[in-house]
């Protein structure tokens, strides 16, 4: 394992990326090194495939998802800079950070991670969780597990109990709502990235 | 070649202590004290007369208990716990009145090997897996290392006070000290089950106390044993020291080994097993329920599963009600002797390591936990170190020796104080610190759904950052649990359902059996809307019937809330079983669809999601069969079914329907 100094040297904006994410330098030199691994072939940058490469990850119901977090606006590229700005949404909520009145929220503030966690069920990008969208999430987590009647059931409840403008679709702030007992920075955060 | 050596020193000490065991002829468990002299000369008694006694012990128990509940007011001040000892207070003295000798004692092999089992598979059985796993990091911690630091400060502080003190007690051991140290420091679950069951805080406090009261008696066994052997021997050399050390690890580790086994009898076989072998029962059962739990209930009927929990938890109750009460009845002895300066240190001492223990501790764990162990957390944990009937066993146990009787005092006055002090104290204190309580809210399929994504999410993040977090161990057993184990242990055609179609169901039926007529409106509100008329049933209901029988089976065990699944609904179902087999009538039994499964795995999904919906109901509930045949009694019972099965969210609903019940009772 090479120094920390030594690693951070080689990213492009270190400095700028540790004010903006929160990550210490340790932390970030840590990332850049598993961002090396990943690029197996040392391109530079990630591809979906590097992705899909993991073992573990491909195992996930919703990994497919997980990788369309990463690569969001459509490109195939993932350099260095985006990851961490992705993994940073997973960093425990500072609670000690004085709050400014006109900074914007941290990366890793409760709304940036359940916007993180909306994007996963909105693939159109509409803003909007459709029935839809709703079912293919549900399908992919219980499988085989259930008929299809039941997962539309299941999803028309979902929706039921969340949406209360009746558009038959869950907006942010419905799901933020729906949300707010759930202990987020508990269930969204990585204590390795702290 | 080390543990050889340290096996030899148990095995002698085992074998003298069976010896002394053998030469009271006729000790029959209850009757029998070891080690104590004095008070061991019974006279040899019939076994019918043995069997008879047992019985009657029991039947005093379970009336006990029942004078309790009916009593309404008074369990929401005083623990359960302490009123059995009084009771047995008083009983023991009524003996001893009578008979003008010691009452009978209780045994530590009637304690080891037949009360405690039961409790300790009860807890073991409905523990709340995943915030268990969860905390255990933390579990474990509080348990050996706090465990560890109080059983040396206490030995090492009583030694020095007793050197500086001049109470006469010089002649007492540095070696007897830390056994006594490794028996009183130990903190006891049946006390901490006793008491923390009423007080309802918030479920991480709630594990962090019952877990490490639980596992912390691998620490105990260990010591304990190892003082003692130490004891015996004329010197104590580093080696023998640092075997100690290695046997520490060996029956932690041990116990493990020993765990899967299934179903009672091989979880007592497992218990058995493990303290033949030196090892520490309590674990061993611990994991033992905690591992076969998700086999049986998958496997076994649900009707078998309404029996099996339903016979744990009246196992385990009468077991409590019998250790206390024996507790109680222990005290009236000739044994006592008193010495101010050495109970009250001792008391002090207590009380003082324990809190700087668990200052100390939680200091360091909060650094690497995520939720942090907040101060009147870290209070209620000190405060909760309840001393209960492992110490009193213990410390008859010892070897006789001099100030043997003045430790048998100064435990009974321990137990005594953390029982009845602290316990009756502790609820107004939770209250009063505005300790976190349990979060009452309903669950929604939503959260469950947006929960388990989350899961998924967080696993992938950690294969993504390639950090070996809980998630990923969580999936990782996952994998290994459907694609081996479960494939062996669970039958084809029940394989469990998802927690989320699970939950999905209960609530449906739920809103099926409440409103049939209130179409579009928010399911939300529906739900809650439920409640006032669930308990104008209930109120009918209660006046209604004045039935004997039912009363008289359901409150003894509404007590102890069937924590996860089962709300009183379990004890209904075992009344309308009772009812079959009386006369036959199916009433509302049909409505106990197949569709409820009470089991806890779905593939991907993170370790058993039950939640302890707990419902005490501290009068009692009077239902007969009548009740069945109303509509409103079937929705009652899926409602509390909905309520039991559902995830990740703890229900209180009942509760509202208790305090309803207690206040009525007061106009």
């Amino acid at each position: 394992m090479g120094s920390t100094s030594s690693t951070l040297s080689k990213i492009p904006n270190a400095d700028e990326l540790i004010q903006e994410t929160g990550f210490t330098s340790a932390h970030l030199a840590r990332l850049f090194e598993r961002f090396e691994a990943l690029d197996k072939d040392k391109k530079g940058y990630l591809s979906p495939q590097d992705f899909e490469a993991i073992k573990e990850l491909a195992l996930n119901p919703i990994c497919d998802r997980i990788i369309g977090a990463f690569f969001s606006s459509g490109q195939e590229m993932l350099d260095f800079s985006s990851f961490v700005r992705i993994l940073a949404h997973f960093r425990p909520i500072d609670n000690n950070r004085t709050k400014e009145p006109n900074s914007p929220d941290p990366i890793n503030s409760r709304i940036n991670k359940l916007k993180f966690a909306f994007q996963l069920y909105d693939q159109d990008k509409d803003g909007k969780i459709s029935r839809n969208e709703l079912l293919q999430v549900l399908r992919a987590m219980l499988e085989k597990q259930v008929t299809e009647e039941q997962l539309e059931s299941i999803a028309d409840r979902t929706i039921q109990e969340a949406d209360l403008d009746r558009d038959d679709a869950i907006s942010f702030e419905e799901f933020r709502k729906s949300l707010e007992k759930v202990n987020i920075d508990h269930k969204m955060s990585i204590r390795f990235l702290r | 070649m080390i543990n050889g050596y340290l096996d030899r020193k148990l095995q002698e000490v085992y074998s003298q202590y069976l010896q002394e065991r053998l030469t009271c002829p006729g000790s029959s468990p209850g009757y029998s004290l070891t080690g104590v002299e004095g008070a061991n000369s019974h006279p040899t008694a019939p076994t019918a007369f043995r069997v008879f006694s047992i019985v009657l012990w029991i039947m005093l128990a379970s009336l006990a208990k029942l004078g309790f509940h009916w009593s309404g007011r008074i369990p929401a001040v005083v623990p359960e716990s302490c009123l059995l000892i009084m009771v047995g207070l008083l009983v023991g003295g009524v003996i001893y009145g009578v008979r003008h000798t010691a009452p009978p004692v209780l045994s530590a092999e009637a304690f080891f090997l037949y009360l405690l089992p039961p409790i300790v598979l009860d807890a073991g059985y409905f523990l709340p897996g995943r915030l268990f796993f969860e905390n255990l990091g933390t579990i474990l911690w509080y348990a050996v290392l706090g465990t560890l630091w109080n059983v040396l400060g206490i030995g090492l502080s009583l030694y020095g006070l007793c050197r500086l003190g001049g109470w006469g007690l010089e002649e007492v051991s540095l070696l007897h000290f830390l056994l006594f140290g490794s028996l009183i420091a130990a903190v006891d679950p049946v006390a901490v089950l006793s008491v923390f069951e009423e007080i309802h805080v918030n479920e991480q406090l709630h594990i962090l106390v019952f877990g490490e009261s639980l596992l912390n008696d691998a620490v105990t066994v260990v010591l304990y044993k190892l003082f003692e052997s130490f004891l015996r021997m004329p010197t104590v050399s580093s080696v023998d020291i640092l075997a100690g050390g290695c046997q520490f690890v060996v029956v932690g580790l041990g116990a493990q080994v020993i765990a899967p086994l299934f179903v009672f009898l091989y979880s007592y076989l497992s218990y058995l097993t493990s303290e033949m072998l030196h090892f520490s029962g309590i674990m061993a059962i611990v994991t033992c329920a905690v591992t076969m739990k998700q086999y049986v209930e998958a496997n076994v009927s649900e009707r078998s599963n309404t029996t099996i929990k339903y016979f744990l938890k009246m196992w385990s109750s009468v077991s409590e009600t019998l250790i206390f009460i024996f507790l109680g009845v222990s005290t009236i002895q000739d044994v006592h002797m008193w010495s101010w300066p050495f109970v009250s240190s001792t008391l002090f001492l207590c009380l003082l390591w324990r809190a700087l223990g668990v200052l100390l501790l939680t200091a360091v764990v909060n650094k690497l936990r995520r939720n942090a162990v907040t101060f009147r957390d870290q209070f209620i944990i000190a405060y909760g170190g309840l001393r209960g009937a492992i110490c009193f066993s213990l410390v008859f146990l010892i070897e006789d020796f001099p100030m043997k009787r003045l430790f048998i005092t100064t435990t009974i006055v321990v137990i005594l104080f953390t029982v009845f002090v602290q316990g009756m104290t502790i609820k107004p204190l939770v209250e009063l610190l505005d300790v976190k309580r349990k979060k009452r809210a309903l669950p929604t399929v939503s959260e469950e759904i947006h929960s388990r994504l989350l899961d998924h999410l967080l696993s992938g993040i950690e294969d993504v950052v390639g950090c070996w977090g809980q998630h990923y161990w969580k999936d990782k057993f996952e994998q290994f649990n459907t694609k081996y184990l479960k494939r062996f242990l669970i039958r084809e055609d029940k394989q469990p359902k998802s927690s989320i179609v699970r939950l999905y169901q209960e609530l449906e039926r739920r809103e099926q059996m409440g409103e049939d007529d209130e179409g579009t409106e928010d399911s939300q509100t529906q739900s809650r809307s439920l409640l006032p008329e669930e308990m104008d049933s209930i109120r009918k209901i209660l006046s209604n019937n004045l039935r004997n029988f039912n009363n008289k089976h359901i409150t003894a065990y509404s007590r102890h809330t069937l924590h996860q699944d089962f709300t009183v609904d379990a004890s209904r179902k075992a009344c309308l079983q009772r009812h079959h087999s009386m006369g036959e009538r199916h009433s509302s039994n049909q409505t106990h669809n197949n569709q409820v499964h009470f089991s806890l795995i779905d593939t991907k999904s993170p370790r058993p999601v039950h939640n302890p919906a707990e419902v005490n109901l501290n009068g009692p509930i009077r239902v007969t069969s009548d009740g069945w045949a109303d509509s409103s009694g079937p929705s009652l019972q899926n409602q509390e079914q909905a309520q039991a099965s559902s995830t990740s969210r703890h229900m209180h609903i009942p509760k509202k329907l208790s305090f309803v019940l207690e206040n009525e009772r007061e106009k």
